[in-house]
């Protein structure tokens, strides 16, 4: 049998993969037709091209899975034609390929409105990788956006282009609210008022009339004849199917567009099959991947026989990486006398959660998270599974307070069916008995039963069902590390530490089984270095260092290494930028100062590396552990020596606070800072402990983080002196030294951690287990053996053999490394 | 590594037992081409692969971490952590990513020696 496919979207992509799948061996022919030059890519992820994804990162399958599977793809190469009659298509470049069956997987385009002036330059859509390769050729020349929809995808474009560092974006929405289709008028203001602090600048009831410049985009107007100047506009504006081929060939279409279906998804000609965001079942199109895939399914067991009908399938969903959580679920607006809507709304924190419950309390019928979108899976999967709710349905959106409550809530309250990962189909069924046939990790579990791989918003409920399955069948769980050692970290700082073990292999003969990988060697390297504190490269604990602990710098793209010397407190003499600079000339780096107030030099080779060290090291310069889980920086701000509003040295204390800690190893790294005053120029409530004047001493945050989930460092203690705030830290550092998981930063930690920060602040301030004296000499151990590693590398000539690349050919550098010229310096070539 | 084939290849001496550090990894050079040879002093076995990561085309698997997944040696990458076999090359953690060449490795006394296929390579051996 042979089957033709027309389109090579995601839709096109799950409908071979199932085939392939489900078809006896060699029974089916594919032959695919794409009109992109790429095969099938993650659409739904696509605005991660513009965090630094690329194209080949996005890919669902390359070229080669297709080959490997024996399909037949043409790239580049749209069909233009259908021949019912004959069973044929005909392609662009001249390609007849006779079917048996046929299925259209042509997707939708964007709806461009016929507003005048469309065709200016400037103007984008958003829904291929080329529409995001010219607008990022685009943005360069471009300060003020526009975005012509405050949908789903318009707000998406719109984040896209803060993000492509235009100064300000206007997003103009036709309708009198964001997101209309999605969430009520409330919760629209809400998330109206919280993208206006990322920088957008939202106009709603506007509808654009015209689109002005000569042939290059100025401005918009207005239908109540404002302007508004932009020079960059993205149209956003709705989805058109691609139904052309279609309707040239006389299958129906619907009058809006979308090709007809039947609930097996076929055409009108019963041996044509349309699926994803072509078709148009009863009188719907359905915008989002997960029914796609699902009518993937349903065609491709039609034409092998078996019946399973598309009835539909909802609509929810939850808006990503626009920087606020948006989701909306089941009936988002059902009317007020058909159930009772519980809202809860904090306009300080920017939460707005509405949930629609029946007349009767039994059911969760639909509901709206704006502001905080964690409970969404949970309640989606709540109100599909029609699970009964508890007597207070309110609990659901404000957790159980006060006495205990029973059912509802947590994920094995689920019913078997229920349906876990949408994009793939999974049920909670099959997770549950994927890990108890023995399938335990996430990765385990992603392999068996395919959850989880698609868009990725399903993983969380996996891992509780993994721990909660595990857990009912008597399971104790732990963090173990990974499969050569079943112990969790902090079991093994403290086997290690009672029998004194000093290297990996003595660890792994103790307590492990087989020999190591990429996991637990740098876990047992951190805790050894957390506990002795001893150089890292000496022998047979090298190897075990991660990789740019191994080199002691980061290594870059294309195989350089960065190197970045300690600036304590961010103090620096002109002697010592004058000694940089001179290394940086000689050995060609290119320079910036970091975000951490300290200077990087980039681009060094390996072989340069000991060189490098060596001059800067008689400088008087020490490593700055830019690559390890270390003590990076103690940021500070200028403090009472110069600033007129500065209540204590804060830059004196920040140098104090570094090179007591400098080179202090932990589960993950560590930054500090010192604020002068409550204006807090060093920015020390995000750190993992920060340090605030007062007119009284210094107030102690802790557990604050930056990156990508920033989170508020807590009061830990206030008014300490300064040889009292150390002690805390000390206790603080010690603490979490020992308890925490691998590469888990103090605010995660913290988060994790029973009863929180009053907890902590027990243990540390008040001894509530009477370990502070041990934590604090403990500390002191760490701090009598710092050594420069740098220095130690530069001083020895067996350590320095390490730093080259060839080893048969010391003196040689690696000839494949290329950089390229930016602003008078170089940057590393771009890598494919 | 089996007698059979080794007449058809070529053992080209690439270094001292001792100038690979125990369980780890260093680059070789031989002629235009960089080798990754690998020390897995715990299992008193030696591997060699290319050393450039077909993922993003670094040439970087020397400098990767050596380890085991259910008893196979493999290296990791230090770029994105993709694992190798060091067996037969294949990728670990993604089916779809390209495989690795692999070589025999001879160490005779304290010398180590990587074989090279007759396929066409130049056959003259370096000191
Ligand atoms: C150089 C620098 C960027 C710059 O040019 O300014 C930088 C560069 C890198 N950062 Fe950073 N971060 C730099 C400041 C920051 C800051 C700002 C700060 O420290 O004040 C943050 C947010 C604050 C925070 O960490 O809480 C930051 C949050 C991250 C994160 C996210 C951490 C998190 O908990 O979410 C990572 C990823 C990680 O560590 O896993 C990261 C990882 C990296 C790595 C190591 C990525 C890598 O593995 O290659 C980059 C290494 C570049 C290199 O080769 O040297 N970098 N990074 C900054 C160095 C500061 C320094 O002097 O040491
Ligand atoms: C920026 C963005 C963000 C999104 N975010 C989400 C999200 O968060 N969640 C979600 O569920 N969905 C999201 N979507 C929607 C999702 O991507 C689509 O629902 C999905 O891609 C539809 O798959 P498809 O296979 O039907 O169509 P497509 O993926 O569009 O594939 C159709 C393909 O067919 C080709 N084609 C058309 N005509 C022909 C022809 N005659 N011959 C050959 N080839 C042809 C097209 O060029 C195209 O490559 C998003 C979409 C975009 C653009
Ligand atoms: S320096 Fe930090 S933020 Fe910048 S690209 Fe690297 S990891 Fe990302
Ligand atoms: S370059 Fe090796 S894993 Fe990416």
């Amino acid at each position: 049998m042979k089957i033709v496919i027309i389109g090579n979207g995601m839709t096109s992509y799950k409908f071979c993969e199932k085939m392939m799948a489900k078809a006896a061996p060699g029974t089916v022919e594919l032959v695919v037709f794409g009109e992109e030059p790429r095969p099938a890519y993650d659409r739904v992820h696509l605005s991660e091209f513009f965090s630094g994804k690329t194209a080949t990162d996005l890919e669902i399958a390359p070229a080669s899975w297709y080959a490997e599977q024996n399909i037949t793809l043409h790239l580049g190469d749209p069909v233009q034609q259908i021949d019912r009659t004959l069973k044929t298509v005909h392609s662009y470049k001249g390609i007849t390929e006779s079917y048996d069956y046929l299925v259209l997987a042509t997707g939708s385009a964007a709806f461009v409105p016929p507003i005048p002036g469309v065709d200016k330059k400037g103007v984008f859509i958003y829904r291929t990788i080329e529409d995001l390769e010219m607008m990022r050729d685009y943005a360069p020349k471009a300060t003020t956006g526009a975005v012509i929809g405050g949908g789903l995808l318009g707000l998406e474009a719109a984040k896209a282009l803060l993000d492509l560092g235009l100064k300000k974006t206007h997003v103009i929405e036709f309708a009198p609210r964001l997101m209309p289709r999605q969430i009520d008028e409330a919760g629209s203001n809400l998330l109206k008022a919280k993208l206006e602090t990322l920088g957008l600048e939202i106009h709603t009831s506007k509808s654009t009339t015209n689109i002005l410049g000569e042939d290059t985009i100025t401005g918009l107007q207005f239908s109540d004849d404002s302007i508004l100047e932009a020079d960059m506009l993205v149209i956003s504006a709705g989805i058109s199917p691609r139904d052309e081929v279609a309707r040239l060939c006389g299958l129906e279409t619907g009058h809006r567009g979308g090709i007809v279906v039947n609930e097996q998804l076929q055409t009108t000609d019963p041996c044509i099959y349309a699926i994803g965001e072509c078709a148009l079942y009863n009188g719907m199109i359905y915008g989002l991947v997960a029914p796609g895939y699902e009518m993937a399914e349903v065609a491709c067991s039609h034409i092998l026989g078996s019946h399973k009908a598309f009835t539909g399938f909802d609509m929810s969903t939850k808006l990503k990486l626009i920087g606020v959580d948006v989701a909306s679920f089941g009936n988002p607006f059902a009317p007020a006398d058909q159930c009772r809507t519980i809202i809860f709304e904090d306009t300080m924190k920017g939460i707005y959660k509405r949930i629609n419950v029946s007349n009767d309390g039994q059911h969760l019928l639909g509901g709206i998270l704006i502001g905080d979108a964690d409970a969404y899976n949970m309640l989606l999967q709540t109100a599909k599974n029609k699970v009964i709710l508890p007597p207070n349905p309110e609990d659901l959106l404000l957790g159980a307070r006060g006495a205990q409550t029973e059912g509802g809530a947590g994920v094995l309250g689920l019913p078997d069916e229920a349906t876990i990962c949408s994009c793939e189909n999974v049920s909670k069924a099959t997770i549950c008995n994927a890990v108890t046939a023995g399938n335990e990790t996430l990765d385990a579990v992603k392999k068996c039963t395919k959850a989880g791989t698609c868009c990725g918003g399903c993983v969380p409920m996996v891992k509780d069902l993994i721990t909660s399955t595990m857990k009912a069948q008597g399971k104790y769980i732990r963090n173990v590390v990974c499969e050569h050692f079943s112990y969790s970290r902090q079991e093994l700082f403290d086997l290690i530490k009672i029998k004194e073990i000093r290297t990996f292999d003595d660890a792994l003969d103790h307590y492990g089984q087989g020999d190591g990988c990429e996991v637990c060697k740098p876990v047992v390297a951190s805790i050894l270095a957390s506990l002795w504190n001893e150089m890292i490269l000496t022998k047979g604990n090298d190897t075990v260092q991660d990789s740019n602990d191994r080199y002691l710098a980061n290594i870059q793209k294309g195989g350089t290494y960065s190197v970045v010397p300690r600036v304590p407190g961010g103090e620096i003499t002109p002697r010592q930028l004058m000694v940089i600079a001179q290394v940086a000339e000689k050995y060609n780096l290119y320079t910036k100062i970091t975000g951490g107030q300290r200077i990087d030099m980039f681009g060094a080779h390996v072989n340069d590396l000991p060189l490098i060290w060596e001059e800067l090291v008689a400088a008087g310069f020490e490593s700055g552990h830019a690559y390890g889980k270390a003590l990076r920086t103690v940021k500070s701000c200028v403090g009472s020596t110069w600033c007129r509003f500065g209540l204590h040295d804060s830059v004196s204390f920040a140098i104090r606070i570094e090179q007591r800690y400098r080179g202090l190893r932990a589960p993950h790294k560590l930054k500090s800072a010192v604020s002068g005053c409550i204006r807090e120029c060093a920015e020390a409530q995000s750190k993992d402990f920060g340090i605030i004047a007062t007119e009284k001493g210094w107030n102690l945050y802790v557990c604050g983080n930056g990156g990508s989930k920033p989170q508020h460092a807590l009061l830990l203690a206030g008014d300490v002196d300064s040889d009292t705030c150390i002690r805390y830290i000390d206790r603080f550092l010690m603490f979490y030294i020992k308890t925490a998981d691998p590469l888990t930063r103090t605010a995660t930690w913290l988060n994790k951690l029973d009863g929180g920060i009053e907890y902590l602040r027990n243990v540390v301030v008040n001894d509530s287990l009477g370990i502070a004296d041990q934590l604090e000499a403990e500390m002191q151990v760490l701090v009598d053996n710092y050594k420069c590693e740098w220095k130690e590398v530069v001083e020895n000539p067996e350590l320095r053999k390490r730093f080259s690349h060839f080893v048969n050919a010391p003196e040689e550098k690696d000839p494949t490394i290329k950089f390229e010229n930016l602003r008078e310096q170089k940057k590393a070539a771009e890598w494919k | 590594m089996s007698l059979e084939n080794s007449a058809t290849l070529t053992w080209f001496y690439a270094c001292k037992v001792d100038d690979v550090p125990a369980n780890g990894g260093v680059c070789v050079k031989y002629f235009d081409e960089q080798i990754a040879l690998f020390r897995f002093a715990r299992r008193n076995e030696w591997y060699a692969t290319q050393n450039l990561c077909p993922h993003r085309r670094q040439m970087a698997l020397s400098r990767g971490m050596t380890g085991t997944q259910e008893g196979e040696p493999k290296v990791a990458c230090p770029f994105h952590k993709k694992s190798f076999s060091l067996v037969d090359g294949r990728c670990l953690t993604d089916e779809h990513e390209c495989s690795l060449n692999t070589y025999p490795v001879k160490v005779e006394g304290d010398r180590v020696y990587i074989g090279i296929g007759a396929g066409g390579q130049q056959v003259e051996v370096m000191a």
